[in-house]
């Protein structure tokens, strides 16, 4: 615990921050350029250059707009759960490695704010706090749809929750290792050792709880206007409905940082190992920082086209989907996975390197044909009743 | 089952879930390059889809003869047929016998843009224009006098031609 420990981490902790909210900010124009786009629209485009500075502009509104607080509410949880729901989000990023290591004349310094040895654990543990800012909120409005928004939060995220842990496990049985920076490392020899490729199936199982867990569409069933007016935030106003909005586009980042780290490599440059191998330079972390970029920027965009492409889940199917289809499936890809890495590993002996990713690829393949198959015979969008007997 | 619901069978193809998803991400993935429908507003105010119509009822017009006086001749036939009453005209005669207005307002939020004091009007002096911005910072401003009736250069409109009526 020197000095230099201590500043490299302040310097870390503001500029993740700055980073990260920076990004959400633009992220939020990002969505509504992109689904203009979408849409045969422009979007906004009037403020500043290419509509840059719009989010300068919602955030000034934001600011100078009427707080509300119904009368009924119950005050200190109505006004803590904004932050309750934004602080998590922003936490979770603290143990996710961003670029390779930058030397510096004091010592080589890790380009993650804390490289904590259970980092992993750690993601898990806060990556299902956010939920009780959206359920407070529902409790504390004292309105009943902002309730029932609540409530669908607490339950889609628990449901969720299992499928994603057991997703995560298998990243865990290859990397023999709970340490991001660790699971970042055996993934970068080459492009096949992604995790993405030997776990193919736990990365869909991942990204689909990712998208219930930060609850975007077709998982929006916490805020669905159509039903719930707009859920847990319906008496929210000005900045603490803006928080609500801060915090989704935080854990929407959050998640994608965490789908790049786990499954595509994290900061890895594909098909070279210069970037992963010491003596680190400015260089390598400038290059690893923009590799990372732009793969999170890649998952972002797939949240916002997912979102504006695919309506809402029925609640009971989002339910079935849940714990018939995707908990199960996690459970059995897990015993498979697990059967498959010992053979590889204890019985023949391989150690972890291109032939066994390759091994796992294909087996992943033989897995896929057959659960998409089946998935795809309106098993995830059926009727909610079972068939009249005749 | 206490309530007997059908559920009907249907075949794969339309229960599809993954191929429907993926199809119709390829979708809006292909409308992200294809050329916008939005026009500019302030900037552009007609394209080659859309004209303002030449039949657009809009903030009157007076038209004026080659003196510059407007063509009125304080017939009051235009305040008698106005369905809003947002018209206030006051007669005057000069010493040859020619009527003319000596007040001649239109408030135009009152005014519901029938066209009807177009139709009436036997001179063709008072017009609705072909015109749509007209925002003003006091509301006073809105009661349009003659003087700046017979100031408006926009265009007037064509209105609806019973024997022409798809505008031929």
């Amino acid at each position: 615990m020197t000095v230099f420990f201590l500043v490299s981490s302040v310097i870390k902790i503001v500029a993740v921050f700055t980073a990260i909210m920076t990004g959400v900010a633009l992220l939020t124009l990002a969505e509504r350029r992109i689904c203009a786009w979408m849409q045969d629209r422009l979007g906004p485009n009037r403020v500043g250059p290419q509509g840059l500075l719009q989010p300068a502009a919602d955030g000034l509104k934001n600011l100078i707009k009427e707080e509300t607080l119904p009368a009924q509410a119950d005050k200190a949880l109505f006004l803590l759960a904004p932050a309750i729901a934004f602080i998590p989000a922003l936490l979770t990023f603290a143990v996710i490695p961003f670029a390779a290591p930058l030397p510096t004349p004091w010592g080589d310094v890790d380009m993650v704010v804390a490289n904590l040895p259970v980092g992993f654990l750690y993601i898990l543990a806060l990556g299902s706090l956010g939920v009780y800012g959206i359920v407070l909120a529902g409790w504390s409005s004292n309105n009943k749809y902002s309730l029932l928004g609540g409530l669908r939060a607490g339950a889609q995220m628990i449901s969720y929750e299992i499928a994603m842990g057991m997703s995560t496990v298998a990243v865990l049985l290859l990397a023999g290792n709970v340490t991001l920076t660790d699971i970042v490392a055996r993934q970068s020899t080459s492009l096949i050792t992604w995790n993405v490729f030997p776990l193919g199936l736990a990365f869909f199982i991942f990204i689909v709880a990712a998208f219930a867990e930060t609850n975007r569409l077709p998982f929006d069933l916490p805020e669905a206007e159509a039903e719930l007016i707009a859920g847990y935030h319906t008496e929210y106003s000005a900045m603490k409905f803006s928080m609500f909005y801060i915090a989704e586009y935080a854990n929407m980042v959050t998640a994608s940082a965490l789908m790049t780290t786990l499954f595509f490599g994290g900061w890895d440059i594909p098909f070279t190992t210069w970037d992963n191998t010491p003596p680190w330079t400015i260089l390598k972390t400038l290059a690893t920082l923009a590799v990372f970029s732009l793969k999170v920027l890649g998952f972002l965009f797939v949240y916002i086209w997912v979102r504006w492409t695919l309506p809402r889940f029925r609640y009971d199917q989002l339910m079935a989907l849940g714990w018939k289809v995707m908990l199960p499936l996690a459970l059995v890809y897990l015993v498979v996975l697990a059967t498959a890495i010992w053979v590889l590993h204890d019985r023949l002996g391989w150690s972890y390197d291109q032939r066994f990713a390759l091994a796992l690829f294909g087996l992943n393949l033989l897995l896929a044909v057959p659960l998409f198959f089946v998935l795809d015979r309106g098993r995830i969008v059926a009727g909610s009743v079972a068939e009249e007997r005749v | 089952m206490a309530i007997g619901i059908k559920v009907v069978r249907r075949p794969g193809a339309q229960v599809s879930y993954l191929r429907a998803t993926l199809r119709g991400m390829a979708l809006t993935f292909s409308h992200l390059w294809r050329p916008k429908v939005t026009m500019q507003y302030p900037e552009e105010k007609s394209s080659k889809d859309w004209t303002i119509s030449p039949r657009w009822r809009g903030t009157h017009r007076m038209l004026t003869d080659a003196q510059g006086r407007a063509k009125c001749v304080a017939c009051g036939l235009c305040p008698q047929i106005c369905p809003a009453n947002c018209i206030k005209l006051v007669p005057g005669e000069d010493e040859d016998g020619n009527r003319y207005p000596l007040i001649y307002e239109i408030d135009e939020f009152r005014c519901i843009f029938c066209g009807y004091c177009q139709e009436v009007c036997p001179e063709e002096a008072i017009h609705v224009g072909v015109h749509y911005e007209n925002s003003e910072y006091a509301r006073d401003r809105f009661v349009y006098d003659l003087e700046r009736l017979s100031a408006q250069t926009h265009p007037v409109s064509t209105l609806w031609d019973p024997s022409d009526p798809k505008g031929e």
